[in-house]
């Protein structure tokens, strides 16, 4: 996972509330075993139409946002499937950042374990944003040492929490499986005492 | 000592490693795992020389997309590869999978209950998010991405924060002809997509005990639906009597001694939760979905809503789009929306008491002659079982197609598809935009709506159905 720190780049305005995991990349792309390469399904329903040609009205086809690299959008981001392909697809068309009000538990813990900053700002902060980057190109400067958003043109910061834990990993890219095996011992004594209790394990 | 609730208990007793500033770490009891949201962690754990810690607690199968009709006959070659990624990976790390032609393979939470690889005061992960069905048998069970699946194979264990508690105590009883997909519905119409968001509920009162424990089962399994990582239900008699005897719980004196373990668990008087909310079960009729979010729903009764009927700007923007999306005018009556098709199945309503109800009212009538309908039993005993009681008779008779078990129509990922445009009466938990096939409109709704409409040809209370046959012959 590659670590991020500070992030600076362009905003993307996704003005939609409840936007689900099967929006973000539909299930007929679920079928690949890799985990590069999903970019050019995101959204892909709302980006072409019947036939495969980009719909002119959705935001992420408007050449003012090309290259954004943070997406704002609305209420419970990320709700619905488990489906991790979503925050590989987001990551692959480019975005390190997204920026909600509230999202979905498993997505955001998903966007956390492959190096995109979920950030919860109020619904005023969010909809500040959502309006300045609706009318033009913005940029914006989000520093996760800091916790915060910036953006130097209307002199607007916002403060965001996160775990110490996950803003840890999240600082350092580090892979959480190589950090989990050094407890190796103490999830082994875990199950020599449940042994020892009599306790059913084992699917057999 | 303190009384606590079934969620404290069983997260307490599986903490591996706790320390200030760090989630816990979780010991996973039992790992399900399927082919779709399972390659990339396969290969992660290979392209870094790990082993599966314990693959004797580990389980797998195909479901999400296996054909329905002939399961000989795979023509998505892309699909095909991912069955057999699986395969070759059960295989190289030794774990015990039910391919598409074993007698146990099904719907993952259906035969996961089905083998009694559920218990209660397990945890229980799978990478997909209707893991909280399990839920509905006193264990902890909730939905993980690909890295989180990598990381339980290598670990058996997983990192977690705790969310907060939340009691959803539904009161009273339901009336009949009302079904525990419709209280579910209810409740997410009433609560919303996102009151769940941060909690794990525990669902009790009098209706949730009153249900059986496939009822139950849908009812924990749409807790994702409304935001909830997991939902449970403790266990009680009903629990225990379903478990005895399945093939993965244990038998005679130490089945004993699980049972009288397991109907401990059940959350102590005077628990605290964080949050406790309440509804009324003897108000709920049977609901339909009209939008693109399970909270868009409305009675048998209702009307299709005008956006101008919500106060908040979001909400009636959601509400344009939906209504447009799905091809519904504001103010037309439920009742008069005429569907091309009928799904019965997915991990919401497959099991055998949803199979009974819908042939029940199936039997002796005809599937409308506009209506495509099909049934998708939940697994292979779902349908063995079926088969044995002539329900696949009663449906073929009446113009339902009888499949094989799978996921099918529920997501669409195999060749039961909607084509744009076209409508659904669905048993399944998801309506989202694109669904069931891209431009496809789905509505929501209990097996004996989904068999009522199949008949009519659009939606109906189901003691309706009779006067209408009568209306038409005179
Ligand atoms: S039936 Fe539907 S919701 Fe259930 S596991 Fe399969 S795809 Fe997911």
């Amino acid at each position: 996972m590659e670590p991020i720190r500070v992030h600076e780049g362009k905003v993307c305005p996704l003005n939609r509330a409840n936007v689900d995991t099967d929006q973000i990349v539909p299930k007929q792309f679920l079928k690949r075993i890799e985990r590069q390469g999903f970019g050019q399904f995101l959204f892909y329903h709302w980006r072409y139409d019947h036939k495969g040609n980009e719909r002119s009205d959705f935001v992420l086809n408007n050449p003012i946002y090309k290259g954004a690299s943070i997406l704002v959008s609305g209420d419970n981001f990320g709700c619905g499937s488990s489906r991790e392909h979503a925050p590989w697809a987001l990551l692959d068309f480019g975005f390190k950042v997204i920026i909600a009000p509230s999202f979905a538990d498993i997505f955001y813990n998903n966007c956390l374990q492959n190096g995109i900053l979920p950030i919860v700002l109020s619904e005023e902060e969010t909809a500040f944003l959502m309006e300045k980057a609706e009318v033009g190109s913005l940029k914006v400067r989000v520093d996760l040492p800091e916790q915060t958003v910036h953006c130097e043109a209307f002199h607007f910061t916002a403060r965001f929490d996160i775990d110490p834990y996950r803003k840890q990993c999240l600082l350092n890219g580090w892979d959480e499986i190589a950090l989990t095996l050094q407890l190796e011992d103490k999830i082994r004594a875990f199950e020599e005492k449940w042994k020892e209790e009599g306790e059913n394990m084992g699917i057999a | 000592m303190e009384p606590k609730t079934i969620i404290d208990k069983i997260w307490e007793r599986h903490v591996v490693h706790r320390e200030p500033g760090k989630p816990d770490l979780l010991y996973i009891d039992l790992h399900l795992v399927h082919e779709v949201t399972s390659p990339q962690a396969f290969e992660g754990l290979r392209l870094s020389g790990r082993r599966v810690r314990r693959p004797d607690l580990t389980y797998a199968t195909v479901d999400h997309n296996v054909p329905t009709r002939n399961r000989h006959v795979i023509h998505d070659e892309i699909a095909k590869k991912q069955m057999l990624t699986l395969a070759e990976n059960c295989r190289e790390y030794g774990i015990p999978l039910a391919d598409i032609h074993h007698p146990d393979q099904g719907i993952v939470h259906v035969i996961g209950p089905e083998l009694g690889l559920t218990q209660p005061g397990k945890t229980i992960v799978c990478g997909d998010s209707h893991t909280s069905t399990h839920g509905a048998f006193g264990a902890l069970a909730f939905g993980i991405g690909t890295s989180e699946v990598e990381h339980v194979l290598a670990t058996q264990t997983l990192w977690q924060s705790k969310p907060k508690t939340m009691q959803v105590k539904i009161n009273g009883r339901i009336r009949p002809g009302v079904s525990a997909k419709d209280i579910i519905l209810a409740f997410i119409a009433r609560f919303g997509v996102k009151t769940g968001t941060g909690f794990i509920f525990e669902y009790t009162g009098e209706a949730i005990r009153n249900l059986s424990m496939e009822e139950r089962m849908t009812v924990c399994n749409m807790s994702i639906e409304a935001g909830a990582r997991a939902g449970m239900i403790s266990p009680d008699q009903k629990t225990i009597e379903y478990l005895e005897g399945k093939k993965y719980v244990p038998k005679g004196e130490t089945f004993s001694r699980a049972a009288e373990a397991w109907l401990k668990l059940k959350t102590d008087d005077g628990a605290v939760y964080d949050r406790t909310i309440e509804m009324d079960a003897s108000t709920i009729e049977p609901q339909v979905t009209w939008g693109t979010n399970p909270s868009m729903c409305v009675p048998i009764s209702g009307r299709v809503p005008s956006p101008d009927d919500f106060a908040k700007p979001s909400e009636r923007k959601a509400a344009e789009k939906a209504l447009e999306y799905m091809g519904l005018k504001p103010g037309t009556p439920i009742e008069e929306i005429a569907i091309d098709h009928v799904f019965i199945g997915s991990c919401t309503n497959s099991r055998l008491s949803d199979l009974r109800i819908a042939a029940e009212i199936v039997k002796g009538r005809k599937v409308h002659e506009k209506v495509k309908a099909i049934v998708v039993p939940g697994s292979h005993s779902v349908k063995k079982a079926a088969e044995r009681e002539g329900l696949d008779r009663i449906f073929k008779e009446a113009g339902f197609e009888w499949r094989e078990p799978g996921c099918s129509m529920c997501l669409a990922m195999n060749d039961d598809v909607l084509q744009p445009g076209e409508r659904a009466a669905s048993t399944s938990n998801r309506n989202f935009e694109g669904r069931q096939g891209a431009g496809s409109r789905t509505h929501l709704v209990s097996p004996a709506m989904a068999a009522a409409a199949a008949i009519a040809g659009h939606f109906i209370p189901v003691h309706r159905l009779n006067q209408e046959e009568t209306i038409t012959i005179s």
